[in-house]
């Protein structure tokens, strides 16, 4: 039984190697594209790693972003999971997205482990004080995804320290929608998430998560000269995000809790980059997940690509 | 085995549903494209003064955030590009700043332009001192009665 359960094991690990490794010459293709294209930009949203403000992607830019999670759970293995963004700006109130996620753990295995697909609409179509936004999401991941795009239910550190080979196989399917508020102050960018998650493949209550997010340009005027170092291209803000429970026990109880600032500096006509140290809140939290984040929009990406091939 | 009698009712609630989202939809993409943007600034905001109008370093700072984020619709020369606005026609050079403002803020989300909150409020009122510096173009991109874009 050992022998046959090795074999299993380390045919999902050369499939995941495989995976990963495609995902990662896609990754390197895409980054190349992004280097060498003439029209690419800074993108000009909150600097924020869980949280959504209610800033949407322009209309016809593609963002393509890398983002990876590192932490080290108390009882397990360190983990670096990484997550290829794909967002595009569809219409100026309508902003789509697939992200494709994978992970490595220490002593364990690398593998994919889904996809996500969402949307986010803008229902009212002029600037208020608070600016809702609806995000609908359909997850295809499985129990080794180490992304933690964001937290819901009873999410706790231990989740992470499961093996690879357990984790792999248990693929979840579900929706979540999130109401999004946020504010633009003074230059103060307030956003408030509300996670409502509801796994379709499983008899299991919808599960509750919230981010909150504040956050502000170093600087509110343009520099007249070019500048790489100047305050303007930089922003800071605060993230505070976790488990709300789920349906049978809505609440703090059980649930794991980050707090963190981050910080965010735009290349002119180049990449942000952003980092942020996120800090567990309680014994149920890991203790410090590192963020890092690069991004490269491309603007009017479609309109140029409509041109090339005519 | 009868069919279950409740199956029709079930799919016309659920077409209901979609025909009023439908023209929920409808109703607000409409309301987005009117065509008419300027007249829906509100009065407080029309009245509004460009802190920075004519003064040469924010033009020069307004000229540099307009390369990095409006360039590529609306040209570098600010005449448009594939059917985008031209900000050099009358239209928009008369245009009060604050009303210009009010469109950078909020955008037409409908009719294609994004909302510009995301920038701090002093550097949109740098790139309306460029926009306003570039002055009206002479020539067949600024024509009296501007095209349908320009209006929304």
């Amino acid at each position: 039984m050992t022998g046959k359960f090795d074999l299993t094991w380390s045919w999902r690990a050369t499939e995941g190697m495989l995976l990963v490794r495609r995902f990662l010459a896609g990754l390197f293709c895409l980054s190349a594209v992004a280097v060498c294209a003439p029209h690419q930009t800074a993108a000009q949203e909150p600097p924020y790693f869980v949280a959504y403000s209610h800033a949407l992607e322009e209309p016809d830019n593609l963002e393509v972003a890398m983002k990876t999670t590192t932490a080290t759970p108390q009882y397990g293995n360190r983990f670096n999971s990484g997550t290829l963004e794909i967002e595009y700006g569809a219409k100026g109130w309508l902003t789509t997205e697939l992200y494709l996620s994978g992970q490595t753990t220490s002593n364990d295995s690398t593998l994919f482990t889904g996809f996500r697909f969402e949307n986010r609409f803008r229902p009212l179509l002029r600037e208020h004080f608070i600016n809702p936004v609806l995000y609908v999401e359909y997850e295809d991941t499985n129990f080794a995804d180490r992304s933690l795009l964001e937290i819901t239910g009873h999410a706790t550190a231990s989740d992470y320290t499961v093996p690879n080979a357990i984790g792999h196989p248990q693929v979840e399917r579900s929706i979540e929608t999130k109401l999004i508020l946020s504010s633009n102050v003074r230059g103060w960018n307030l956003s408030e998430n509300f996670i409502a998650e509801k796994a379709l493949n499983e008899h299991e209550a919808w599960e509750f998560g919230y981010a909150l997010g504040v956050s502000r340009p170093l600087s509110l005027v343009a520099s007249a000269k070019s500048c790489v170092l100047c305050r303007e291209n930089f922003a800071a803000g605060l993230e505070l995000y976790g488990g709300l429970g789920d349906a049978n026990g809505f609440g703090w109880h059980a649930t794991s809790q980050y707090l963190g600032p981050t910080l965010a500096f735009t290349i002119r006509k180049g990449p942000t980059l952003m980092f942020s140290p996120n800090v567990g809140l309680n014994d149920n939290s890991l203790g410090v997940i590192y963020r890092f984040k690069v991004s490269y929009e491309f603007q009017q990406f479609f309109r140029d690509l409509h041109k090339a091939v005519r | 085995m009868r069919p279950r009698p409740n199956f029709p009712r079930k799919r016309n609630a659920a077409h209901r549903v979609l025909y009023v989202a439908a023209g929920v939809f409808a109703v607000l993409i409409c309301m987005g494209a009117d065509g008419s943007w300027l007249k829906h600034v509100p009065e407080k905001d029309r009245q509004r003064v460009n802190p920075y109008a004519g003064q040469p370093a924010a033009i020069q700072a307004g000229s540099r955030v307009f390369a990095d984020h409006c360039a590529k619709c609306h040209g570098a020369d600010a005449l448009g590009l594939d059917k985008r606005p031209n900000l050099r026609s009358d239209r928009v050079q008369h245009a009060a700043d604050g009303e210009i403002a009010w469109l950078l803020k909020n955008g037409s989300l409908a009719a294609g332009m994004p909302s510009w909150s995301e920038l701090p409020e002093p550097t949109r009122w740098q790139v309306i001192a460029y926009v306003k510096s570039l002055g009206p173009s002479a020539g067949p991109q600024n024509p009296a009665t501007p095209p349908k874009e320009e209006t929304r």
